[in-house]
């Protein structure tokens, strides 16, 4: 017991200060892929889940990218493309609509400027944040939900309470019973086999209640799609509030998007991730 | 070249069967006449001590064979065993698709059998518990979802369905206890059906595949190299090991070989993947055990090795550092200093981890004859890995099936640790050990490290219908992968049979040693994915 005691107090604190300090990933993470406006973009056969996709415009080609598709692989950043996208570090992606996580730009055309899309601002779910965060306050208990996971999401939410992330200390906590939960965080794609679990689920939580998509599978259907055993992403079965791109999300991403469902951070615009020309 | 004895056996055991080399040229395929012949040429290699390595069937209507096929394959395993695989192809007429089940003679056939009756409509006759196993409630009868003319891109709604004949045992006194899918922590779904008597567990049906999302049907027809990501998907905590047994079965198919420090790279990628799996995997044992200092300990130490696959790999699961051809990304001399500090830390964290286990009596008592399996049944049910060494089988994929570092001239020795006992503090032991041979394993792989090619390009379209075979030790234990193309060079039909399909019918045996309130301790000692095993 002297021991444990002993070595508890040589370890020190090794908890992280995110979100109130910045995190800085390391120099090889692959983060949100940078497209750089007018230049030579790959096409859509490139990205091996379909997350790129184009179209054209009064003869000019727009690509489009969806992060929520997007498993963060890097082929796309690879030659011969390596002048038109690079993996950026931004972690951050968690949007509140699919529309938020599509950036769309101008290819092959070195004046064209980011078509910048101006998403629709998605009053459902603004509207059941406020909602959500007058009955809920700040705090947030979620279950997990593994809908068909790979299992990566479910140890990276695993990971949010080891003693380096220890989400509990910014009032958020998973809790055994759907009944005792503010919402939910699911991961997967909704697998055939567990859909009628996941309604089952989701129902026996009281309203209202957050329901975050955890990683790409679940954010778009991600590498699984649309199947005989997948419904391709939580959305097809119920309102999701808040997407957390990623493949898997680092623990701190989906720190980031529980802290935006309850409106204690702002999500981000993918808009915003353009490389400057 | 195979050995006569084998040869001669199988003349005498399945006659008329056809010998020819391949998928490798160290491999053996026996074409028989018929599936009836099955049986016969399963006892002859059983007899050669060998063990079921894999089932595969395949659709082969729209070709000119016009038929379903289904391999049975096998494998020596042990030291000194040759790296061979044995495949019984047995031809099924698609108008009448039935082979005699193996089952009741290799109880490791058990799940694929079922399997191939669910995916395929080939139905093993004489299976003793023919119920459905990949595909739930509600299915369409007579809808096979890996057959060709199947399209898979389309969703199979749910329809309502009577309950899952589950296997129950009654009495006076007896109590049926359902847990599951969906569990009370974060776990992966499965349902447990628990028959007890007070807390002693009398009987545990196990129902899986929730997690089925149709991988192998996904892959089929991209491009091999497209279907990498796939196969790198599959399972969180294996990414490495599959992302590399794909790619080993992918070059055998393209005739290349990856270059050695690529092989070098691959071999610490798995071993790093090993490492914090069974560093954390020791952390969430103490959970079942209620030492919450050991699980803390697991889980921060398990995290200082998953930050540093950040920095080698860009991801913490090591998702992109293999890729067909050889590795992506190099490991240069600054992130070698930071992989030597952070294994150094990780050994002393990891002696003083079990240190303290073991000098803990009330956590010892808890895991001491905890979840027995014996050993023969974990011969019958063809058992892989660390469940298989702490239960006295000397198995391991890395020397039985070279690969990575381990192939070639002048390889690594890998010393394999097993354990007789066969319960969970068995089990802990061998992870403990393993964990510290894998911190060895890495510091002499990075020791051979000579500059060299990362990568050879595999040339688009790939060589059509070939056949990669390939087995690679997971942290959970061999997994084996079997890759076709179709005449263009796609994937025409992939197959992953990972270590847990193999040990989660282990895992009910073993709970039936123990008591409910001990499950999560016995479950958490095998720590198997449910997401390799469905798919």
């Amino acid at each position: 017991m002297l021991r444990i005691l002993l070595n508890a107090l040589r370890t020190g604190v090794v908890t992280t200060r995110y979100p109130a300090v910045p995190s800085v990933p390391p120099d090889r993470f692959r983060g949100a892929p940078l497209l750089r406006p007018g230049s030579h973009l790959p096409p859509p056969g490139v990205c091996p889940v379909g997350a790129i996709s184009e179209h054209f415009d009064h003869g000019q080609r727009r690509v489009a990218l969806d992060l929520a598709r997007c498993v963060f692989c890097g082929r796309c950043a690879e030659d011969p493309w390596a002048d038109a996208i690079a993996m950026g570090r931004d972690f951050e992606l968690a949007a509140r609509s699919r529309d938020d996580m599509r950036i769309e730009v101008i290819a092959d055309d070195p004046a064209g400027a980011a078509v910048g899309r101006t998403p629709d601002p998605d009053m459902q779910s603004a509207r059941a944040s406020s909602e959500i965060k007058r009955v809920l306050g700040r705090s947030l208990h979620v279950r997990h939900l593994d809908a068909g996971s790979c299992n990566a999401c479910d140890w990276e939410l695993t990971a949010l309470l080891n003693p380096v992330y220890d989400v509990r200390r910014l009032g958020i906590d998973f809790v055994a019973s759907p009944r005792h939960a503010d919402g939910v965080v699911v991961t997967g794609p909704v697998t055939r086999n567990l859909e009628t679990a996941v309604r089952r689920t989701v129902e026996a939580i009281p309203e209202p209640r957050v329901v975050i998509a955890v990683g790409a599978c679940a954010a778009s259907g991600g590498i699984v799609g649309v199947g005989y055993a997948s419904a391709g992403g939580v959305d097809q079965i119920l309102p999701v509030d808040v997407y957390i791109p990623g493949c898997p999300p680092r623990p701190e991403a989906i720190l980031f998007g529980i802290l935006v469902a309850v409106g204690r951070l702002d999500a981000r615009r993918a808009s915003s991730l353009l490389q400057s020309t | 070249m195979i050995d006569s004895a084998l040869k001669d056996a199988l003349r005498t055991g399945a006659g008329s069967a056809i010998h020819e080399a391949g998928p490798r040229p160290s491999d053996l395929t026996l074409r028989l006449a018929g599936p009836g012949d099955l049986p016969a040429a399963a006892a002859v290699l059983m007899g050669q001590s060998m063990t079921l390595a894999t089932v595969v069937a395949t659709d082969e209507t729209a070709t000119t064979d016009g038929d379903l096929k289904v391999r049975y394959i096998f494998e020596h395993t042990g030291a000194g065993a040759p790296d061979r695989f044995v495949t019984l192809l047995a031809s099924v007429d698609p108008s009448h698709p039935e082979v005699s089940s193996l089952t009741t003679a290799v109880p490791a056939a058990n799940w694929h059998e079922r399997e191939m009756q669910d995916l395929f409509g080939i139905v093993p006759i004489g299976h003793p518990d023919p119920r459905p196993l990949v595909v739930h409630d509600g299915w369409p009868r007579g809808v096979f979802p890996l057959r060709k003319a199947f399209d898979g891109t389309q969703r199979v709604l749910v329809e309502p369905a009577n309950e899952f004949p589950h296997l129950v045992a009654e009495g006076e006194g007896v109590f049926e206890i359902p847990v599951g899918p969906i569990h009370a922590g974060i776990i992966e779904p499965g349902h447990f059906r628990f028959t007890s008597v007070g807390e002693t567990v009398l009987h545990l049906d196990a129902r899986l595949f929730y997690t089925h999302r149709g991988l192998e049907k996904r892959m089929e027809g991209l491009s091999p190299l497209d279907a990498f990501y796939v196969a790198e998907r599959i399972c969180g905590v294996c990414s490495v090991a599959h992302g590399l047994g794909y790619c080993e079965a992918l070059e055998q198919i393209a005739g290349v070989e990856a270059p050695l420090r690529a092989r070098l790279i691959r071999s610490i990628a798995l071993e790093l993947e090993r490492l914090y799996n069974h560093v954390g995997d020791i952390g969430n044992i103490c959970a079942g055990a209620s030492f919450h200092y050991g699980t803390a300990t697991g889980s921060r130490l398990k995290e200082r090795l998953q930050q540093m696959n950040e920095r080698l790999a860009g991801n913490r699961f090591l998702r992109g550092l293999v890729v067909p051809g050889g590795a992506n990304l190099d490991l240069p001399d600054g992130l070698l200093r930071l992989l030597t500090v952070t294994l150094e830390d990780t050994l002393r964290g990891l002696d003083g981890l079990m240190g303290r286990i073991e000098a803990n009596p009330s956590i010892v008592d808890r895991l001491d004859d905890t979840g027995v399996l014996q050993h023969e049944a974990a011969l019958d049910l063809a058992v892989a890995g660390v469940a298989a060494r702490a239960s006295g089988v000397d198995r391991d994929a890395r020397r039985d099936h070279p690969h990575g570092a381990f192939a070639g001239p002048d390889p690594t020795i890998l010393n394999v640790a097993t354990v007789p006992d066969g319960d969970v503090m068995a089990r802990v032991t061998v992870r403990a050990l393993e964990a510290r041979e894998s911190i060895r394993l890495i510091d002499e792989f990075a020791r051979r490290l000579a500059p060299g090619p990362l990568r050879v390009a595999l040339a688009e379209p790939l060589p059509g219908g070939r056949i990669g075979i390939s087995a690679i030790e997971s942290p959970r234990g061999e997994a084996v992968h079997w890759l076709r193309t179709d005449a263009a060079g796609l994937v025409d039909r992939y197959h992953l049979r990972s270590p847990s399909y193999h040990n989660w019918p282990a895992v009910a045996l073993a709970a039936e040693t123990a008591i409910v309130p001990d499950f999560p301790l016995v479950n958490k000692s095998f720590e198997l994915c449910y997401s390799c095993t469905d798919r």
